[in-house]
């Protein structure tokens, strides 16, 4: 049989291909959820309290950042996972499948996201927050309407970049019990032999990253106003030429 | 009115003591416009922050019409702050905010209802020349166009100070004397108090009614601009009225300061009538500074010119000079 029977005929892709991917799907849409949900607190929290932050807490700051943010990110993700299959069963119920996945996925990925959304903010340049506190605006104020709106294109990219990291990752918990894409690669083309299997998982997650990436892009640019060639992309505002050249 | 009394501020720098601002004290009168000129690192920006209680000052008092704005606790300080409109050298825009949703940040902070913001920034953006300009975003401002936006901003809480910051020292001098026009007008219309730092002499020349020097943290000099100006051995009136680079020459030079009428005078024929002598000027300066006319002159006359008799009648004309 070649290639292209076997994707109507494989049982691996038949049937098994479109629940892994629903169960890869619902990984990335919760961990992603939850990494957003924290992350982005997190993150704020961290560029706020930080030394020359709009809410100076050095002690709470070192503290938050240095044993909880970094310690997490340098522990293998595949590692950290195993470890926190007890807090999974504890959470959810269950060890195994794309929810109990979803835990550890978030973890991996929260302290990761809050550093790209701490460098977002930080790029807002200081002379913005003056002037938003001369005006009389509250932190919260400052931090709703000036850091995380003037961010807003970084931190998009940097949910854009840490969603497909998400991809990633969850091929790797689909191998320790997660399920998904990850499961149906390794079982299929690593234990069984079955490069068609494999070579369409392949596919299909570069295609899921591509779309993603895309997506970001799309998104960061149309909230980009930053540079006078993007700053209409979010209305277009259609201009005629100012000058036009007669007979062209 | 605007009093700042003994301002003070100093860091802390490992173990060093930094004093910025080391007994900072000027008044203001209500409706006037009043340069502080200083080099940089003369404690321009310091001064700025404690103004604005960005940053707290370490002792002395800033008062805004009676009221002192050091007095109020932290909680307060949001209030007090929107007595204060506050322009920036590069504007500080939000990109990601229109010209119309810029100017109307500040109305948004304390719940003006939609129907009100959008008829106050209408009419600020009209009063600043940017009627037309209302959807654009700061990318496709130009600098001029920004600072305007950053005016209107700074105008629609209502305050009573208009605090600006080197507000044309990243401009051409072209759009710096328009920027300068419409801040000069704008005091006019709206009866603005206007403070304004920079270390451009231009924009004190242009519209400051007084004017203080500020030196490593102190007030060297400060008065109304007629009054500076004629202060022959003052550094500001050497800075309003500087004598261009020349070569001295070998005969005995004076150096006269004439200011107001006698300055549109023939004070010179006058001096060579009288001594029967000739001048040869080797530099000047003329400026018309707050409606008067000013003049910074050097002049070189004869080694046998009776100087000290020179001296007195120039003197007995109104005329300041001195031996060069």
């Amino acid at each position: 049989m070649d290639f292209f029977d076997q994707l109507f005929t494989n049982p691996g892709i038949t049937r098994a291909l479109p629940e892994e991917f629903a169960a890869t799907m619902q990984m990335i849409g919760i961990s992603g959820f939850f990494t957003l949900l924290v992350g982005l607190p997190l993150g704020v929290f961290l560029s706020a309290s930080a030394p020359d932050g709009l809410r100076p807490m050095p002690l709470t700051n070192k503290v938050i950042s240095g044993v909880v943010v970094n310690i997490t990110r340098s522990i293998p993700f595949a590692i950290l996972m195993v470890s926190l299959i007890p807090l999974a069963r504890l959470l959810t119920g269950t060890s195994i499948g794309p929810v109990a996945a979803s835990v550890s996925l978030s973890i991996g990925a929260i302290p990761f996201f809050a550093r790209l959304v701490e460098t977002s903010l930080r790029d807002v340049s200081s002379g913005k927050i003056d002037a938003a506190l001369v005006m009389g605006s509250t932190r919260m104020q400052v931090v709703t309407k000036v850091l995380l709106r003037e961010a807003l294109p970084g931190l998009i990219a940097a949910f854009t970049t840490t969603l497909v990291t998400l991809v990633g990752y969850s091929a790797m918990a689909g191998i320790i019990g997660g399920g998904g894409l990850g499961r149906l690669a390794y079982n299929y083309g690593l234990q069984r032999f079955d490069t068609t299997v494999m070579v369409v998982v392949i596919i299909i997650i570069v295609l899921i990253v591509q779309a993603i990436q895309l997506a970001g892009d799309w998104a960061a640019r149309r909230v980009d106003h930053r540079s006078a060639a993007t700053a209409g992309s979010g209305k277009r505002l259609r201009r005629k030429a100012a000058v036009q050249v007669v007979g062209s | 009115m605007i009093t700042v009394s003994d301002l003070r501020k100093t860091y802390q720098q490992g173990s060093r003591t930094i004093t910025a601002l080391d007994g900072v004290s000027l008044t203001v009168p209500r409706g006037s416009i009043h340069g502080i000129i200083g080099h940089s690192g003369a404690g321009k920006s310091t001064l700025v922050r404690c103004l604005t209680l960005l940053d707290r000052p370490t002792s002395g008092s800033v008062t805004i019409d009676g009221r002192e704005l050091t007095a109020v606790k932290d909680s307060e300080i949001r209030t007090a702050r929107r007595r204060i409109g506050m322009v920036f050298q590069h504007a500080n825009l939000m990109d990601s905010r229109t010209a119309a949703q810029n100017v109307a940040h500040p109305l948004e902070l304390v719940k003006t209802p939609k129907a009100d913001i959008s008829s106050t920034v209408a009419r600020l953006l009209d009063l600043v020349g940017l009627a037309g300009f209302a959807d654009a975003y700061p990318s496709q401002l130009s600098g001029g166009q920004k600072q305007r936006v950053g005016i209107a901003r700074a105008l629609a809480s209502d305050p009573d100070v208009l605090l600006c910051d080197e507000p044309t020292s990243a401009l051409d001098p072209t759009t710096t004397d328009d920027i300068l026009d419409l801040i000069h007008n704008l005091t006019d219309t709206l009866g603005l108090t206007v403070l304004i730092i920079t270390h451009e002499m231009n924009v004190v020349k242009r519209i400051c009614d007084s004017v203080s020097l500020l030196e490593d943290g102190r007030v060297v000099e400060h008065g109304r601009l007629q009054d500076v100006a004629a202060q022959l051995d003052g550094k500001l009136s050497r800075a309003l009225l500087p004598l261009p680079a020349h070569r001295p020459g070998r005969m005995p030079a004076l150096e006269l300061l004439l200011a107001g009428d006698v300055a549109s005078g023939p004070v010179l024929s006058d001096l060579g009538r009288r001594f029967d002598l000739s001048i040869n000027v080797l530099a000047g300066s003329v400026e018309n500074l707050a409606d008067s006319r000013f003049g910074r002159l050097r002049i070189e006359v004869s080694e046998l010119a009776p100087v000290e008799e020179m001296l007195q009648y120039l003197q007995s004309q109104g005329v300041a000079a001195k031996v060069a």
